[in-house]
């Protein structure tokens, strides 16, 4: 059992359940008993949701803490208190979200994971496009991987040369949308959130692009015969 | 960039072209995370169980870095 540290902007106190695993595939349970306190305290309005919405908010505060701790590198132009405030403005959004999509919760897991997941997410996003602000999201090929000369037998090199610059090939006939996200994304290592906020899109809209451009360069290195498998793409 | 060796360059091209097999989308990763992360936690076959969310969160690293903390986060008995 596990009290929660209090966001002094609310009131209330809480306990939660131990963990377990609460769903074998396929098997639909209802939600633990600590799980359906939460969703009934949370569902119906007054002093109770309030007080409910308060300790679930010091839950996401923590979460979202543990989250920006763990990727705290990125920040090393931020103080303590930026730091500190991201992790509440995460909370913040994170309460937000899960007060209105709480009809969705269907006990598959305990609440309490169910929650967190919130705010791993929302301070995950801010973390990513905090440690890209100000930088120059890279989206052209012009710097295409090449193959070094220290490779052990010369048939492999350059069979990996060739599987390389094929793919580069492939990577020009692209559509431009296309070649911008796989070069982004890809290539470059650029978070999908900040490609998602540079190009005013969605995280899934961005990545059903990549998996098109993916799909569409593993069939054409194999129509090819570069030994990439296709695998069960639909 | 530079791949050394031709199992680089394959690993390189492995990353660069994705998962194979069929996935998840981000928004339905994210629907099925916390399922996910638990089974895991309970010692089941999670990948096995939910063979599309390995594949998503193998092709999607926002999405792989999101599983990573919340499986790390309870771990540390968060919320126990």
């Amino acid at each position: 059992m596990l009290a929660f540290r209090v966001d002094p902007r609310f009131s209330g106190s809480v306990t939660t359940e131990p963990p377990g695993a609460r769903v074998a595939a396929g098997v639909a349970v209802p939600p633990d008993t600590v799980s359906q306190a939460w969703v009934e305290r949370l569902g119906c309005p007054g002093p109770e949701r309030d007080a409910a919405a308060a300790e679930l908010h010091g839950l996401l505060l923590r979460a979202a803490r543990f989250e920006i701790a763990r990727r705290r590198a990125a920040f090393s132009h931020l103080g303590g208190a930026d730091l500190d405030d991201l992790a509440w403005q995460s909370a913040d959004d994170a309460l937000m979200s899960i007060l209105r999509r709480l009809g969705d919760f269907r006990g598959d897991s305990r609440f309490t994971t169910w929650a967190c997941k919130f705010a791993i997410v929302e301070a995950g996003v801010k973390v990513r496009r905090h440690a890209w602000h100000g930088r120059e999201v890279h989206v052209d090929s012009s710097f295409w991987p090449v193959v070094a000369d220290t490779a052990p037998g010369p048939q492999q090199h350059a069979e990996a040369r060739d599987l390389l610059l094929a793919v580069g090939e492939e990577v020009e006939r692209l559509t431009a949308r296309q070649r911008e996200v796989f070069v982004a994304i890809a290539l470059h290592d650029v978070p999908i959130d900040v490609l998602a906020e540079r190009l005013n899109t969605t995280r899934g809209a961005l990545y059903k692009t990549l998996h098109d451009a993916r799909r569409k360069l593993r069939a054409a290195l194999a129509a090819r015969g570069l030994g990439i498998d296709v695998g069960g793409q639909p | 960039m530079t791949a050394n060796v031709p199992d680089d360059a394959r690993r390189l091209a492995e990353r660069l072209l994705g998962p194979t097999d069929p996935e998840l989308s981000c928004e339905e990763c994210f629907d099925a995370l916390d399922v996910y992360v638990e089974r895991e936690l309970a010692g089941a076959k999670a990948d096995t169980e939910m063979p599309a969310m390995r594949a998503h969160l193998e092709g999607c690293s926002a999405c792989r870095d999101d599983h990573d903390s919340l499986l790390a986060l309870l771990r540390k008995g968060f919320g126990a």
